[in-house]
């Protein structure tokens, strides 16, 4: 830990450095409060309106965790049903990269029109951001054993599923996390994309408020917590990660 | 009785004959060695006993039982270790029986300590050394229910003096537990320092070239190595290879 604290000690001060800039640029030049806040006055508004934004924090929390978990729960099933039909995969590998190239935001509107502007329209602009690495990584993950092992297992009488449960999806589980961990950034994204589109809460909705009315400190604030929870988000499922793949840190010679 | 028996084993890929009517026979406890040149099909001779793909014609016969194209009927050890890198030793070394029936961690916990493992069940294959992982296929393959185990070239990619450590090691541990072992090299000494019989493959297609039976007495340790009689049958050996290349 402390280790990691020394080491992170450079890019700690490049923002610091970055932010005292800001501050001190603000002040000199006389920047107008709506065009660019200053930092101090932006953390003042975090503190101070916290009773605002809090039920809109939490709405977007709950939005995005449970689209996210719909979306990796599609993302895997789908990999493991494409890995186990190599025919199908072959079929729908090249479509599912094809429908990567339509922008989410496009699309945004037609699900509107399809779901009206309940829950199911956001959740499935999540689920729509957040399935595909993990699909990808998965299936890449799940193909990428090596011969050698799948070799022995066959050798020693192993059935489809043995090799599947005993090698295939443990050789697979470290390429899924960081597909997983790439979807927890994007699931955030989509769902303040979701609220953009019509909803009375989340931060999304919090953000198109202050910014029609120049509350650029408050446009500023929803810009930081949507960092924070991408960040929060990552950091959870990197300690979920390290949990169940603590093998691959315990490596080195013999005799250690 | 015949641990087991290959009948007239002929197989080839492409249009090209790979093994052609090939009949060696095991008896209960043997250890055998096949000696050939690389790429003379020693490999594929596996792959078509442990099951892996049909033969064009012949037959194997474990125990009595014709076992033709069936998997998980010998146990292997591969020429890399091949342990699996999320697993403890531990559960490396139960892998081959858990895959057939409900592993003895009990029986396990002593062989790894047979090994000179002791300590490291709950390491991971990354903290062992090369000849300890090797040890801990083997100790994988004597756990498996099989009772015929086949070995191919494990100690290939050892060096030197790992190898000869690894040798006497898997002698001792041989003796102990008599299984019927197949062991497939490339390497004389090993052969004949190892093996009651040596087989003799020749190149392309693989034919039975001929069989030799080591007479020196067991337990034997490495000294035998440098002894006339040793190299005398090491003479023999490579010359009927040296007709070969």
């Amino acid at each position: 830990m402390t280790q990691r604290f020394i080491k992170g000690w450079r890019p700690v001060a490049v923002l610091l450095l970055f932010i005292l800039l800001w501050e001190l640029c603000s002040r000199w030049f006389d920047i107008p409060e709506w065009l660019l806040p200053p930092p101090t006055l932006i953390m003042e508004t975090g503190i101070n309106s916290w009773s605002d934004y809090a039920p809109h924090l939490f709405s977007t929390i709950r939005l995005t965790f449970t689209g996210f978990m719909i979306g990796v729960m599609f993302g895997l099933l789908l990999a493991v049903f494409l890995h186990l039909l190599p025919s199908v995969r072959e079929a729908l590998y090249p479509l599912l990269i094809l429908s990567q190239n339509i922008p989410i935001i496009v699309l945004a509107p037609l699900l509107v029109i399809w779901f009206g502007f309940g829950a199911l329209p956001k959740l499935i602009i999540i689920v729509l951001v957040c399935f595909f690495p993990i699909a990808i990584a998965a299936m890449d993950g799940l193909r990428q054993t090596n011969p050698e092992w799948m070799h022995y297992m066959k050798m020693a009488g192993a059935t489809k599923g043995q090799i599947f449960r005993k090698l295939e999806w443990p050789n697979a589980l470290p390429s899924i996390f960081s597909g997983v961990k790439i979807s927890a950034a994007y699931s955030v994204m989509g769902a303040v994309i979701s609220e953009w589109l019509g909803a009375n809460k989340g931060i999304g909705v919090y953000m198109t408020l202050a910014s029609s009315s120049f509350r650029t400190d408050r446009v500023f604030v929803a810009i930081f917590l949507i960092m924070s929870l991408s960040l929060l988000f990552f950091l959870l499922i990197n300690l979920l990660e390290n949990k169940m793949t603590s093998w691959q840190r315990k490596g080195g010679g013999a005799h250690e | 009785m015949n641990k087991l028996v290959v009948d007239q084993l002929t197989k080839s890929f492409d249009s090209s004959i790979i093994l052609q009517n090939v009949s060696f026979s095991i008896q209960e406890g043997e250890f055998v060695s096949i000696l050939g040149p690389s790429g003379s099909g020693k490999s594929t001779l596996f792959h078509l006993i442990g099951g892996l793909y049909p033969p064009d014609s012949g037959d194997i016969y474990i125990n009595g039982e014709r076992t033709t194209g069936e998997k998980g009927k010998i146990s292997y050890m591969p020429q890399s270790p091949s342990l699996l890198p999320w697993r403890t030793i531990m559960e490396n070394v139960i892998l081959g029986s858990e895959i057939i029936e409900k592993p003895n961690k009990a029986e396990a916990l002593k062989m790894i300590q047979q090994a000179g493992l002791e300590g490291y069940e709950q390491a991971y294959p990354s903290q062992l050394s090369g000849g300890m992982k090797q040890r801990a296929s083997f100790i994988r393959s004597l756990l498996s229910p099989q009772s015929l185990i086949c070995l191919d070239e494990p100690f290939s990619a050892l060096d030197e003096f790992t190898r000869m450590d690894m040798q006497e090691w898997l002698l001792s541990i041989w003796t102990e537990h008599q299984r019927s072992i197949l062991f497939v090299t490339h390497n004389i000494e090993e052969a004949i320092f190892l093996s009651d019989r040596v087989i003799v493959l020749s190149d392309r297609p693989a034919k039975v070239q001929r069989e030799f039976k080591i007479p020196f007495a067991r337990p034997r340790n490495s000294s035998l190595m440098l002894t006339r009689e040793f190299l005398n049958w090491k003479k023999e050996i490579f010359e009927e290879l040296k007709v070969l290349v």
